[in-house]
C-alpha cells in the first residue's frame, strides 16, 4: 500500500513536470518587459537635435496626459520601415517625441528631410544612456508614457506595425 | 543519390527495430537456451543501415550536394574539407543521426561482448535499447530528416558560420555523444537486470566498463567544450554556467556517483536500488540534455534552431522512457533488497555514500539553477536569470567539507576501518599546505573568508593525493584520477582568484599601465584574405622581467556578415596571457581586453589526468578478463 | 627521501604568484556589468558584449557610480527598468526562495538518508 502511494505520487509529479516543460516550450525566449510598470526618473537633462538647446526632459512631456516616445536612428533599417506609420500618427495629431539614438546629427537631419518629420520634438542620445532611462534595449522602439504617474504603460520593441498604430491611438483616445 | 540511400536505409532500420522489439519481447517470455541468431543478424543489419545513412550524409556534405536541405543550410563550397565533414554533425539533423549511429553501434558491441551473460538479461537489454533506437528513428524521420530535398537545387550553401569552424568544436559533439549514448546502454542493461533479477556483483563487473567508457567520453567532451569556449568565444573564460554547458555537467555528476557506487556493488553487493536509480537518472539527464538543447527552451550562448514540434516529441519520448523505467523499478523492487543492511560508519562503503551525497548535491544545484527559470516563467510569468553568482554561492561553501572528506575517504578500507592513529605524515602535509597558502595569499589584498580555507584545503588534498602515490592502499587508476581532480580544483581556485584583467579603449600607438605591466598597441594591419577582411593587431606587454608580443585578430566576413575576434593566447606552464580586441564604431579606437590567467593550462591537463585514470581502469579491467 | 624535492617544487610554485596580483584592481563597473545580462544577446553578460546596448549600459553604470550610487541601488534601478531578468544573481524573494532552498533541502535530506544506511556498530 505504502509503496503504491509512493509510486502514484512520483508518477503524478512526473506528469506535472511534463506539463510544465511542455508549456515552457511555448514561452517566448526573447526579451520582453511589457508587463513591467516601470517608473521613469524625469530629472535628467537632454539636448535637442535641431538647435542644440539643453532642456529638462520633464518639459517635453505633458504632465496630465499620455505621451509617445519613439527611439530611432538614421542607420537603422527597420526604422525606415516604420517611418510611414509614424507619419500616420502625426496625421492623427498625436505628438511623438523622437530620441535620436547614437546617430550623426547630419545623417539624422537628412533622414528626416527625405522621409518627413513625424516628431513634435527630437532629442539626441549620443551614447545611448537616455534610451536606457526609458527602459529601451535598442532601435526602433516606441514607448507610451503616462505623464501623471511617470510610468511606462506600453512598450513596442521593433518597428511599429499598423496594428500597433491603432493600439496607440485607442490608448490615447481612451484617456482623453 | 545519397539522399535516397540515406533516407531508405533509415526506414529499413526502423522496420528492423520494430521486428527486434517484438521478437525480443516474445523470446523473453519463452524459455530458450541461446540467443536467436536472427536477433544478432538483424541488429547488425540495422547498424549497417544506419552507418550507410550516416555515410550518405557525410558524402553529401563532402561533395556539397545542395539538393539536400541539411547540406544547403549548413555547408558551403568554400569550407575546408575538414569542416565540411564535421559540419555533417554540427547541425540538428546530423547530430541526431550521429546519436542514432552511436546508439546502434553500442548496442551491437554490447551484444558481442555480453555472450557470457544470462540470456533473458541480454534479450531485455536488446528490447529496451531498441525502444530507444526506434524512438530516435521515428523522431528523425518525422521531424528532423537530414535527407529532405530542395528543388530547384541551389548553387551555393548558406552555412559558413566562422565561429563553428574550430577543431575543438568539430570533435566535441561526437565525443560528448559517445558519453551520452553510453549511458543508454547503462540504462537498458540496468532495467533488464532489474526485470531478469540478476543485479549483483557479476552484473556490476559487467556494466562497469560501460560506465567507465561513458564517463571518459563525457569528461573529454566537456573538456573540449570548455577549450572551445576559452579559445573561440574570446571572453577569456572557460565555464560560463550557460544552460547548454550545465546540461553536459549534470549527467557527469550522476555518472561520477555511479562510477563509485558500481564499485561497491561489485565488491560488496550493496546499494542495488541506488545503483539502478542512478543508472536511470543518468540516462534521463543525458536525454533531457538533448531535449533542453534541441528544443530551444533554454536561453543560451549556443543558439540552435528551434522548432516546437521537435521539443514536444523529445519531451514526450523522454517521459515515456522515464515512466516506463519508474514503473519497472517499482514493480520489481523486491528483487533488489540487499542481504546486508547497513554499512559501518568508518568504511569505504560509507565514504562512497558520502561521495554520492555531494555529487547529488552538486547535481541538484545545477539542475535547479538550469530549469527553475523555465518553471517560474510558466507558473507565474516572471522572468529571472540564474547566472554564475548563484552557482558560486551555493557550490563553493560546500567544496570545503567535500575537500576535507576527499582527503581521507578514498583511503578507508572496506567493511570496517578504524580511526587511524595520529599520522605525522599528514600533519606535515597540512602544515606545508598552510605555509604554501600563506605565501601565495600574502601578495594579495584578497583575504576572503572562504578563499583562505579553500586554498589551504585544496593544497592539502593535492599533497595528500601526491603522497598517496607512495602507498599501496588504492589502485593506480584511482590515484591518478583523484590526483587529477585535486589538481583541477586547485587550478580552478588559483585561476579564479589570481586572474586579472585589463579592459580599455585604445588607439594605435597608445600605451597603458596595468598593474606592473605596460600594454602598448603597436599597429593594426588590414588585409584581404580569401573570404574575409583581416585586422591584425600587434600588442606588446612589458614588465621588468618579461616581454610578450600578442597578435589578436578581428575578422570581418561578408557572407553571412559576421565579425569575429580571434584572441591571441600565449600559454606557458605557469600562466596564460590572453588578449582580444574589438572594433569600436568611431574614431579609430579599439576595445582591448587583456587577461592574465595563472595556471590556466593545468585546468586542461588535470582534466586529461582524470580521464587517463578512467582509461587505465578500463584497460586493467579488460586485461583481467582475457 | 622525497621531502627536499617536494619543498623545491613548492618554492618554484609560489614564485609564480609572486608577480601576480589579485584582481582587486578591477573597477567596480566591470564587477557590476559582469552581473548584468545583455538583453539583446544570447546568454552574454553586458561586460562580455560589444553590442550597442551593452556599451550604453556600461556608460550608464559608470555614470551612476560617479553620481555616488551604491551597487545595490544600481541593480534596483535597472530591475525597475528591465525586470529581474537583467541581473544574473537572483535575489531572495518569494519567487526565488525555492531556487535557493531546494538544493539545501535535498542536501539535508540526503544526509538523513545516509545516517539511516550507516550504523556505528
Amino acid at each position: 500500500m505504502k509503496k503504491n502511494i509512493k509510486f502514484i505520487s512520483l508518477l503524478l509529479s512526473l506528469i506535472i513536470v511534463f506539463i510544465i516543460l511542455l508549456k515552457g516550450l511555448n514561452v517566448s525566449k526573447d526579451y520582453s518587459n511589457e508587463k513591467l510598470n516601470s517608473k521613469i526618473d524625469f530629472s535628467f537633462k537632454v539636448k535637442k537635435l535641431f538647435n542644440d538647446e539643453v532642456i529638462n526632459i520633464e518639459d517635453l512631456f505633458n504632465q496630465e496626459d499620455l505621451s509617445v516616445v519613439n527611439i530611432w536612428a538614421s542607420w537603422c533599417v527597420p526604422c525606415k520601415d516604420e517611418h510611414p506609420n509614424l507619419m500616420q500618427l502625426k496625421d492623427m495629431n498625436i505628438k511623438v517625441v523622437g530620441i535620436n539614438y547614437k546617430d550623426n546629427p547630419k545623417n539624422a537631419k537628412n533622414f528626416l528631410n527625405l522621409l518627413g518629420n513625424p516628431y513634435s520634438e527630437i532629442i539626441t542620445d549620443k551614447d545611448g544612456t537616455k534610451s536606457i532611462e526609458f527602459g529601451a534595449i535598442g532601435v526602433p522602439e516606441t514607448i507610451v508614457i503616462n505623464g501623471k504617474t511617470k510610468s511606462i504603460i506600453k512598450k513596442f520593441i521593433g518597428p511599429l506595425s499598423n496594428e500597433n498604430i491603432i493600439e496607440i491611438k485607442s490608448l490615447i483616445n481612451e484617456k482623453t | 543519390m545519397s539522399n535516397y540511400f540515406g533516407n531508405y536505409s533509415l526506414y529499413i532500420a526502423l522496420i528492423a527495430s520494430i521486428y527486434l522489439i517484438i521478437k525480443s519481447y516474445i523470446d523473453t517470455n519463452i524459455n530458450i537456451k541461446n540467443l536467436n541468431k536472427n536477433l544478432v543478424l538483424i541488429t547488425s543489419v540495422q547498424t549497417v543501415m544506419i552507418i550507410i545513412s550516416f555515410i550518405s550524409l557525410v558524402v553529401a556534405f563532402i561533395i556539397s550536394d545542395f539538393s539536400n536541405e541539411t547540406v544547403f543550410n549548413n555547408s558551403h563550397t568554400l569550407k575546408p574539407l575538414f569542416y565540411k565533414i564535421s559540419g555533417s554533425w554540427g547541425n540538428h539533423e546530423g547530430s541526431l543521426l550521429l546519436w542514432l549511429l552511436v546508439l546502434s553501434v553500442f548496442l551491437y558491441i554490447f551484444l558481442l561482448k555480453s555472450s557470457s551473460q544470462n540470456i533473458k538479461y541480454r534479450l531485455l537489454t536488446l528490447l529496451f535499447q531498441q525502444i530507444i533506437i526506434s524512438g530516435f528513428l521515428i523522431f528523425i524521420l518525422l521531424t528532423s530528416n537530414p535527407f529532405n530535398t530542395v528543388f530547384p537545387i541551389p548553387s551555393e550553401g548558406l552555412g559558413l558560420n566562422p565561429i563553428l569552424q574550430d577543431p575543438a568544436l568539430a570533435i566535441h559533439p561526437p565525443i560528448l555523444y559517445f558519453g551520452y549514448v553510453g549511458t543508454s546502454i547503462i540504462f537498458s542493461t540496468s532495467l533488464a537486470a532489474v526485470v531478469a533479477g540478476n543485479i549483483g556483483d557479476s552484473w556490476a563487473k559487467h556494466i562497469k566498463s560501460w560506465v567507465l567508457v561513458s564517463w571518459i567520453f563525457l569528461t573529454i567532451g566537456i573538456l573540449l567544450g570548455s577549450i572551445w569556449a576559452y579559445y573561440e568565444l574570446g571572453w577569456g573564460g572557460f565555464w560560463f554556467w550557460d544552460p547548454v554547458e550545465n546540461v553536459s555537467l549534470m549527467p557527469w555528476f550522476c555518472l561520477t556517483a555511479l562510477l563509485h557506487t558500481v564499485i561497491v556493488l561489485e565488491k560488496r553487493n550493496l546499494f542495488k536500488e541506488w545503483t539502478i536509480i542512478l543508472s536511470i537518472t543518468t540516462f534521463s539527464l543525458s536525454m533531457s540534455g538533448t531535449f533542453l538543447v534541441r528544443s530551444g527552451i533554454l536561453n543560451s550562448i549556443h543558439t540552435f534552431a528551434n522548432d516546437p514540434s521537435r521539443g514536444i516529441f523529445i519531451l514526450s519520448f523522454l517521459f515515456v522512457l522515464v515512466i516506463m523505467s519508474v514503473t519497472i523499478f517499482f514493480f520489481n523492487q523486491k528483487k533488489l533488497t540487499s542481504t546486508i543492511k547497513n554499512s559501518f560508519i568508518i568504511s569505504k562503503e560509507t565514504a562512497i555514500l558520502v561521495n554520492n551525497w555531494f555529487m547529488m548535491f552538486f547535481l541538484s544545484v545545477v539542475l535547479v539553477g538550469t530549469i527553475y527559470p523555465i518553471f517560474l516563467e510558466v507558473l507565474n510569468g516572471s522572468k529571472i536569470s540564474v547566472g554564475p553568482p548563484f552557482y558560486h554561492n551555493l557550490l563553493i561553501p560546500f567544496l570545503i567539507p567535500f575537500l576535507v572528506f576527499m582527503s581521507f575517504g578514498p583511503s578507508l578500507k572496506w567493511i570496517k576501518d578504524k580511526l587511524k592513529k595520529f599520522e605525522y605524515n599528514l600533519l606535515i602535509i597540512f602544515l606545508a599546505s598552510i605555509l604554501i597558502s600563506y605565501f601565495i595569499l600574502i601578495n594579495t589584498e584578497k583575504k576572503f573568508l572562504l578563499s583562505v580555507p579553500l586554498i589551504i584545503l585544496s593544497f592539502y588534498l593535492l599533497l595528500v593525493t601526491i603522497n598517496d602515490f607512495f602507498n599501496k592502499k588504492s589502485s593506480l587508476s584511482q590515484k591518478i584520477s583523484h590526483f587529477g581532480f585535486s589538481l583541477l580544483i586547485t587550478s580552478i581556485l588559483l585561476n579564479g582568484l589570481f586572474s586579472n584583467e585589463f579592459n580599455a579603449n585604445m588607439k594605435v600607438g597608445e600605451e597603458r599601465k596595468f598593474n606592473d605591466k605596460v600594454i602598448k598597441l603597436n599597429s593594426v594591419n588590414v588585409r584581404d584574405i580569401d573570404n574575409y577582411k583581416s585586422l591584425k593587431a600587434n600588442f606588446e606587454i612589458k614588465n621588468q622581467n618579461s616581454f610578450i608580443q600578442l597578435s589578436p585578430e578581428v575578422r570581418i566576413y561578408q557572407q553571412p556578415f559576421t565579425i569575429t575576434s580571434e584572441a591571441d593566447i600565449k600559454t606557458t606552464l605557469f600562466s596564460d596571457n590572453f588578449l582580444v580586441f574589438n572594433i569600436l564604431k568611431d574614431d579609430g579606437y579599439y576595445n582591448v581586453r587583456y587577461q592574465y590567467k595563472p595556471v590556466m593550462i593545468w585546468i586542461w591537463i588535470s582534466t586529461i589526468l582524470i580521464s587517463i585514470g578512467g582509461l587505465l581502469s578500463l584497460i586493467k579491467k579488460n586485461e583481467k578478463k582475457y | 627521501m622525497k621531502k627536499p624535492k617536494f619543498i623545491n617544487l613548492i618554492l618554484i610554485f609560489i614564485l609564480i604568484f609572486k608577480t601576480s596580483y589579485a584582481n582587486e584592481l578591477n573597477s567596480q563597473v566591470d564587477q557590476i556589468t559582469k552581473n548584468l545580462r545583455c538583453l539583446i544577446c544570447q546568454g552574454q553578460s553586458v561586460y562580455d558584449s560589444q553590442s550597442d546596448f551593452a556599451i550604453s549600459m556600461k556608460t550608464v553604470v559608470k555614470n551612476k557610480l560617479d553620481e555616488g550610487k551604491e551597487e545595490k541601488e544600481i541593480y534596483e534601478y535597472l530591475k525597475n527598468k528591465y525586470g529581474e531578468w537583467i541581473v544574473y544573481e537572483p535575489e531572495l524573494n518569494q519567487n526565488t526562495f525555492l531556487l535557493w532552498l531546494i538544493p539545501l533541502i535535498l542536501f539535508i535530506f540526503g544526509g538523513l538518508l545516509i545516517t539511516r544506511k550507516v550504523s556505528i556498530k
